[in-house]
């Protein structure tokens, strides 16, 4: 099986890693980078728990090929916080109590961000729509709906203020 | 075709814990080297709040900042016997074992203070701060951590409680057919209004109304967080969650995510919660715990929102649509029962 060099940026740091032919990115960022954060859900594109961002847009990683990540900016749930400051998101999760058992959150996290990047005042539906690719079982998405939009308003409420 | 509305309700009494051989739980606390506390538990933290509960139990009765107790819920080869997080028995049963291990280990603190301070224990009270002092003389004082270490390097003394809570098998009475299998319940009352489509067969939750009564909540956000969750599990339940729903062959069904029906965030109803806090005589606390009630009510409700919608009184769930189409044809068509 022939292995493939591969550079990216991971949550703004530079990466060189190889690549097995027909490695996911999951699986490359969860075994050969050591980032636990996206989790492993349904390995088929279905519960939105491996979420991460490239270049800013969500995608599945467990249905990314690692080499289609050459050269570009992947951001994980690893890379939301700034040293011990939570991303406003993540704040708004925990005072929202938007987690139970947690293992949809990093996608949750992830998918909200991208919304949020693109649109920082999203209405109830558009913030329904970001987050329909993933799955939660405990919550009922309510207290994550909500997050999301606490989370957006408090980012104007810092932009403004 | 046309969309009916329903309104449904249903009240539950359910048991907290079980009784089938027995049900106990364990606990131990002990303090450690930094000044503080550990809880040791097998009970598992599977998104429902053990942990913080009983963190905040722990710290109630020892005497400490709930920031100095921390809960390690590992696993059954390192924790005590317990019997597991099912059954709606964690708070009730798991709390009450910790309120058991806490008293002891506050009561080897307070006398390891009381042998510093040179005072009779019983003299003694926390502050809940991490400070432990003389009743009546506040500057006769010793932190919690400096009680604890004084245990450890000067007196020789395990700072350290055991607890266990045991509702033990109640047999049945071989001349009355008695049994005691539970000795707490929690109590719900919940309102569903759906919309049924006559066409399609497709039921709608619309909103649901519910009240719960499951003693004290000894952690108000966590009951709501249960309740809110809870629900719509139930409503995935009572309206999409099946293995077989697809006629006339099992083939046709679900295999994965993509065809395993659940509600998504678009599909929730509004929930509106009253939460009725009566302080249970056994609980740790008063508090019972909501548990696996937060589903259960939500399935008989729409059951009969449904029967209310279209006369269609469906008595295995799901409730899909084929079923209710079936229903509706074998009636001869929708018959609305009116407002109840």
């Amino acid at each position: 099986m022939a292995r493939k060099p591969l550079q990216f940026q991971l949550n703004g740091r530079h990466q060189a890693v190889f690549t097995d032919d027909g490695q996911n990115l999951l699986d490359l960022l969860r075994r050969g980078v050591g980032d636990l954060t996206p989790k492993y859900g349904c390995g088929q594109g279905t519960c939105g728990t491996c979420t991460v961002l490239i270049d800013g847009e969500p995608h599945l990683s467990c249905l990314t090929l690692a080499e289609t990540v050459d050269g570009r900016q992947i951001t994980t749930t690893a890379g939301l916080a700034e040293g011990a400051e939570l991303h406003p998101l993540q704040t708004a999760f925990m005072d929202n109590f938007a987690a139970q058992c947690g293992y949809c959150t990093p996608g949750m996290l992830l998918a909200a961000k991208a919304l949020l990047d693109r649109n920082p005042s999203p209405t109830r539906e558009e913030v329904v729509e970001a987050i329909s690719g993933n799955i939660c079982r405990c919550t009922g998405y309510e207290p994550i709906i909500n997050a999301i939009l606490d989370a957006a308003g408090r980012r104007n409420q810092r932009r403004y203020g | 075709m046309a969309l009916h509305r329903g309104r449904g309700f249903a009240a539950i009494n359910y048991p907290i814990g079980m009784n089938l051989g027995g049900d106990p739980s364990q606990a131990l606390v002990h303090s450690n080297p930094g000044g503080k506390f550990m809880v040791a538990l097998s009970s598992i933290d599977l998104g429902q709040g053990m942990k913080s509960v009983t963190r905040q139990i722990a710290a109630e009765t020892l005497g400490v900042p709930v920031e100095d107790v921390y809960v390690d819920t590992a696993d059954s080869d390192t924790g005590p016997h317990c019997m597991g997080s099912f059954a709606s028995r964690g708070t009730h049963r798991v709390g009450n074992a910790v309120i058991e291990a806490a008293r002891e280990a506050r009561a080897v603190m307070l006398e390891a203070a009381a042998e510093e301070l040179e005072v009779d224990p019983g003299d003694l009270v926390t502050d809940g701060q991490g400070n432990i002092h003389v009743k009546g003389a506040p500057s006769r004082t010793i932190t919690t951590a400096e009680a604890c270490a004084a245990a450890q390097f000067r007196q020789g003394r395990t700072v350290s409680g055991r607890g266990i809570f045991l509702i033990p098998l109640s047999e049945v009475d071989p001349e009355t057919g008695e049994q005691t299998p539970v000795s707490c319940f929690a109590h719900a009352a919940m309102i569903v209004e759906v919309e049924v489509d006559d066409e399609t067969g497709e039921v709608a939750v619309l909103e649901m109304n519910s009240a719960y009564e499951l003693g004290r909540a000894l952690n108000p956000k966590l009951v709501e967080q249960q309740l809110v969750g809870g629900a719509w599990m139930g409503m995935s339940h009572a309206a999409w969650e099946t293995t077989e729903p697809y006629y006339p062959d099992r083939d046709h069904g679900p295999i994965d995510f993509n065809s395993y029906l659940m509600p998504g965030p678009g599909d929730i109803a509004p929930h509106s919660i009253a939460v009725l806090e009566r302080p249970a005589p056994d609980g740790p606390y008063g508090g019972k715990g909501p548990g696996e009630m937060c589903a259960n009510p939500v399935l008989p409700a729409v059951a009969n929102a449904v029967f209310n919608a279209v006369g269609v009184r469906i008595d295995e769930l799901p409730i899909t649509p084929e079923k209710v189409l079936r229903g509706i044809r074998a009636n001869g068509g929708a018959r609305p029962q009116g407002r109840p």
